[in-house]
């Protein structure tokens, strides 16, 4: 251990020497960190040792970390003392009808085409005992189980599955693997699980939207999806629905886990609160995603479409451990006013005749600033492995910002890497060409900005890719001229 | 139903149109010819609503409606049609795509529900027989790789599917074959009805073959020099324009 290391264990442990005790019967933490509170958390969910003391180590080693500076983005540090690290899943307030939900947010509702039911279940309403969501949601579950399928919170996972959490907790993103991560593996208040055993096809999209009690998982959200050899999954993850939240800061954790010919495919669709349109407000949004093929010839593929929070930062990574294994990453980050998104991917390479490709696609509009930022690693022994990437950038109006960073290692003589990028501005003429035909302006520019993603938009589910097309347009009001 | 008075336009500062004045009643075809950069391009892209061009006096009445009052989409949806000279390209969008978004706008804004997939397609067959357009090259990338002929077919293609009161086509027989020229000229010809009316502008006189003009202006230097009847332009083909830059010069 460093000098500098031991100074800092010392002061770590120092501070729980002097640190207070929590109430266990309290219904939250007081505000600020330490090896209390990870206790506290720890048995207010009732967790086995082992995970208390794997908690417990990721805290000492976020203690030791520093918040990474390298990403182009530039914001107010989180006061991390002031942060509330648990509070009871609340009740959410009954609301009786659509009636007394804010107006404003019915319209966007509207606009996106969210069903009615869908807007009730998103906004609180008390829904009738037919369309009820745990009621689907059983009837969901009882299908998957009779496949041998698990899919539930992690706290359930926890409590029901130890065995499978204890073996792949950690092993694909390290609890010291990166300043966030290592405080979500801290303090993560819930998330999904999701286990497809061998040669099992899940027969339906598995979105969190099914997941009983999947509402409040909290501001530090993991996930772990394991699939055993021979199996395929597609998962989706979040809404195209604005989503509010009093936490501002936002850090979570996807860990997939890809065994032997396995294939997973994970779609996002991220539409946290952005901050108005004078950048006030807004969430942040710091995830660790990665993935593992860690058998021949598994597939892992990443499609985000990003068009919330006020700062993202997200490298959703692909190691291609096995032989012939196979990652991909898909995104389209949209940024509009004072957004700003540092977002990418790293492709590892570890196996032979492994292969990936790129696919990236930033619109920025306002005065937003959009990072595409990319590692293309390939290792001495993936012999023959292959890369592709395009990252095109798309400018609306002359105040934004759009930026690469690629960086590609490779070492040896048998792979290939390509890399593509443009920067283009939306036309003029594209537009006139548009509105000549009597589309109106706004609708103009969503239909190129969609054209524009069109590669990425259908790798979505089909219900998804209907709902992201109408997203983007409404991300990207008011963001020429 | 088009009505144009002493219309000066300019980009840049630098004035383009020097005072066109033009009458355009149902039924009516009218044939704008002149000389490379006498304006005729910019004289339909300021009709069309183009926001580069700036309108310095002057005043354009469509169906008694002021049209300088209309954005490009509202004139699109009034019934202003203009097929380019250069049609664009956009990438990921479809013509069928980029069709069926037009012409709701264009139904909502008359008060009719939008097409449902399987109308919108009986209408799409209907139409593309007229031009003889194929299917898959609606299923591509709006204008992305399409030939000059292409790109020109699908100009009109788009006419029929909107069916305009007022087409302005320009150059649109430029880049076409001659069997292309023949159909699209026939398709611009089942088209017409005696409420609608059709500007063309062209520099050949062979297209006046087949779409015949009521009416053949010639523009130089930003103004309409001189106006006839369909012979003007056999008498332009054979004599070129100096004779015309000559009487203008005299006249001015
Ligand atoms: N953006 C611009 N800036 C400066 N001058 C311009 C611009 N756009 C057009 N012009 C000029 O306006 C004049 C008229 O152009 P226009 O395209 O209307 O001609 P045209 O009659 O259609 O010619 P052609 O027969 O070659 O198509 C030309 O001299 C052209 O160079
Ligand atoms: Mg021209």
């Amino acid at each position: 251990m460093s000098k500098d290391d031991q100074i800092l264990e010392e002061f770590a442990s120092k501070e729980y020497e002097h640190g207070w005790n929590v109430d266990i019967e309290a219904d939250s933490a007081p505000p600020g960190l330490n090896e209390d509170i990870v206790r506290f958390i720890s048995a207010k969910k009732e967790e086995p040792e082992w995970l208390l003391e794997w908690r417990l180590k990721a805290y000492r080693n976020w203690r030791k970390m520093v918040e990474p500076e390298w990403a182009n983005i530039h914001y107010p540090k989180p006061k991390f003392e002031d942060i509330i690290y648990y509070s009871a899943p609340k009740q959410k307030k009954k609301i009786e009808s659509l009636d007394d939900v804010d107006p404003e947010l019915l319209k966007t509702f509207e606009r996106l085409g969210i069903s009615l039911t869908e807007q009730k279940r998103l906004t609180g309403v008390a829904v009738d005992a037919v369309m009820d969501s745990v009621s689907v949601g059983t009837t969901f579950k009882k299908q998957l189980a009779e496949q041998g399928i698990i899919f539930c919170s992690f706290s359930e996972a926890v409590k029901e599955h130890p065995e499978l959490v204890k073996k792949y907790i950690g092993s694909v993103v390290p609890s010291n693997d990166n300043f966030y991560a290592a405080l979500n593996s801290a303090v993560f208040s819930d998330g999904s699980f999701c286990y497809i055993p061998k040669g099992v096809r899940c027969p339906v999209e598995l979105s969190t939207y099914f997941r009983i009690n999947a509402a409040n998982t909290g501001q530090f959200e993991r996930t772990l999806i394991v699939a055993e050899e021979d199996s395929y999954v597609s998962y989706l993850e979040g809404c195209t629905a604005p989503q509010r939240d009093e936490n501002q800061l936002h850090a979570a954790v996807v860990e997939i886990y890809a065994a032997k010919s396995a294939e997973v495919k994970y779609s996002t669709v991220q539409n946290w609160f952005p901050g108005d349109k004078n950048g006030k407000g807004g969430i942040y949004n710091f995830v660790t995603k990665r993935g593992i093929c860690a058998g021949d010839y598994a597939k892992i593929s990443w499609t985000q479409v990003e068009t919330g929070s006020a700062v993202t930062w997200k490298y959703p990574s692909c190691i291609l451990k096995g032989d012939h294994s196979q990652g991909e990453f898909y995104s389209v980050a949209v940024t509009n006013n004072y957004q700003q998104a540092d977002t990418g991917t790293k492709m590892i390479h570890l196996g032979k005749n492994t292969k990936s490709r790129i696919v990236s696609k930033g619109v920025s509009g306002g005065k937003s600033q959009n990072s595409y930022r990319g590692l293309v690693e390939i290792h001495p022994r993936a012999e023959n492995s292959r890369n592709f990437s395009q990252c095109d950038s798309l400018l609306m109006g002359d105040q934004c910002g759009a930026h690469t960073f690629p960086y590609i290692e490779v070492k040896n003589k048998s792979s290939q890497v390509e890399h593509e990028a443009t920067t283009s501005k939306i036309g003029e003429d594209q537009i006139f060409y548009c509105t000549q035909r009597g589309i109106d302006e706004e609708s103009a520019v969503a239909l190129i900005v969609n054209g524009y993603c069109k590669e990425v938009l259908n790798k979505l589910p089909m219900e998804f890719a209907v709902e992201a097309q109408k997203l983007l347009a409404l991300t990207l009001e008011g963001s020429v001229g | 139903m088009l009505s144009i008075k002493n219309l000066h336009a300019s980009i840049e500062g630098k004035e383009i149109l020097k005072g066109i004045n033009l009458e355009v009643k149902p039924g009516e075809v009218h044939a704008i010819m002149g000389p490379n950069g006498s304006g005729k391009s910019t004289l339909a892209s300021v009709l069309a609503g183009r926001e580069d061009y700036e309108v310095d006096k002057g005043e354009i009445t469509f169906k008694g409606k002021d049209l300088l009052d209309l954005g490009a989409d509202e004139r699109a949806k009034e019934g202003v049609f203009l097929a380019f000279q250069y049609p664009i390209e956009i990438p990921g969008v479809t013509t069928t795509n980029f069709m069926k978004t037009a012409l709701n706008k264009i139904r909502e804004h008359r008060g009719l529900e939008p097409l449902d997939a399987v109308s919108f397609l009986t209408l799409m067959k209907e139409k593309m027989k007229l031009v003889e357009i194929d299917q898959s090259l609606l299923s591509r990338s709006l204008n992305e790789g399409f030939s000059g002929g292409e790109k020109k077919r699908n100009e009109i293609f788009q006419m029929a599917m909107l069916e305009p009161e007022l087409s302005i086509l320009d150059e649109t027989d430029s880049g076409l074959d001659i069997d292309a020229l023949r159909i699209v000229s026939n398709g611009v010809n089942k088209l017409k009805t005696p409420d609608n009316a059709t500007i063309v502008v062209t520099h050949y006189q062979r297209l006046l073959d087949y779409i015949v003009p009521d009416y053949v202006h010639v523009l130089f230097e930003g103004k309409i020099v001189k106006t006839g009847g369909k012979e003007l332009a056999k008498e332009l083909e054979a004599k070129g324009y100096d004779w015309i830059k000559e009487e203008a010069g005299v006249a001015s």
